[in-house]
């Protein structure tokens, strides 16, 4: 059924550097190399969005995650001192959020890949070759008619972010 | 191409680790960053469903890019609160931030 090309050879190139990064953050004791794992998750993630042809979206990826929010955690790692601070890894309910994640796992899985998964192999493949550029996204988000006005709310919520981010960390004296 | 589910099971093994993550971790810093971990999943899915049903309509593209914004300022002003917390208790454990306990 899954002839052997080089594009499925990339995907699982880049599906392990996704998996094998998350699992390093939330398995690592050390935060920063736990941040490293989550800048490798990213990037896999970035991949990903390559091979379904969305490239805009895999650049932001790495510039706004990996540029931004990863360096942000790490700063906050360096600023609060935790990596060394810690005690044990985990609390006390660490199997029951085991059994849950699993669980969501299994009925993501049963309820939503199911139906996609047992479709013919017709059904699995894109419905069409034909697909939207960054043109068209730029187009959409300051369309009239499109997704101007959640654009504009978008960039609202972000200033309202950065000043209450200031605010809050701002050592009062 | 490679099939749908392929990408589905990708995104939601990673959004199930960062669930374990968020729900187990001590640390402040560690829930943030499993919540990217989450964020990063659904995104994936978002991109993944839009270039397999509606590869024409820009909806599923514009969503991602929302979820971008959300999670940079979800970051930035999780991050100051953990800040602000470890200066005032000397920890960023967050057993150790119990003032609302009955």
């Amino acid at each position: 059924m899954l002839e052997f090309n080089p594009q499925l050879i990339v995907f699982f190139l880049f599906a392990i550097l996704t998996l094998g990064g998350a699992l390093g953050v939330v398995t690592n004791r050390n935060l920063i190399h736990g941040a490293i794992y989550l800048i490798i998750s990213l990037f896999g993630g970035a991949g990903l969005f390559v091979l379904l042809s969305a490239p805009f979206l895999a650049a932001v990826q790495v510039l706004v995650y990996i540029g931004a929010i990863a360096i942000l955690i790490i700063f906050a790692v360096m600023l609060t001192r935790s990596m060394t601070s810690m005690r044990e890894l985990y609390n006390r309910q660490w199997w029951i959020s085991a059994v849950v994640a699993v669980l969501l796992f299994g009925l993501l899985v049963l309820g939503v890949i199911g139906p996609v998964w047992v479709a013919d192999e017709e059904a699995s493949q894109p419905v069409s070759d034909l697909v939207a550029t960054t043109q068209d996204l730029g187009v959409a988000l300051v369309d009239g008619n499109q997704y101007v006005l959640p654009f504009e709310i978008a960039s609202l919520l972000l200033t309202a972010a950065m000043i209450g981010a200031i605010v809050i960390a701002r050592e009062d004296d | 191409m490679i099939p749908l589910w392929m990408y589905l099971i990708v995104a939601a093994a990673v959004f199930a680790i960062g669930v374990y993550g968020v729900l187990a971790r001590r640390n402040a810093v560690a829930i943030l960053m499993s919540v990217e971990l989450m964020l990063s999943a659904v995104n994936i899915n978002l991109v993944a469903f839009w270039r397999y049903l509606t590869p024409q309509n820009m909806s599923g593209q514009v969503f991602a890019a929302f979820v971008f914004v959300v999670a940079a300022a979800e970051a930035a002003v999780g991050l100051a609160i953990v800040i602000s917390i470890y200066r005032s208790r000397r920890s960023v454990v967050v057993e150790d931030v119990n003032l609302l306990k009955g």
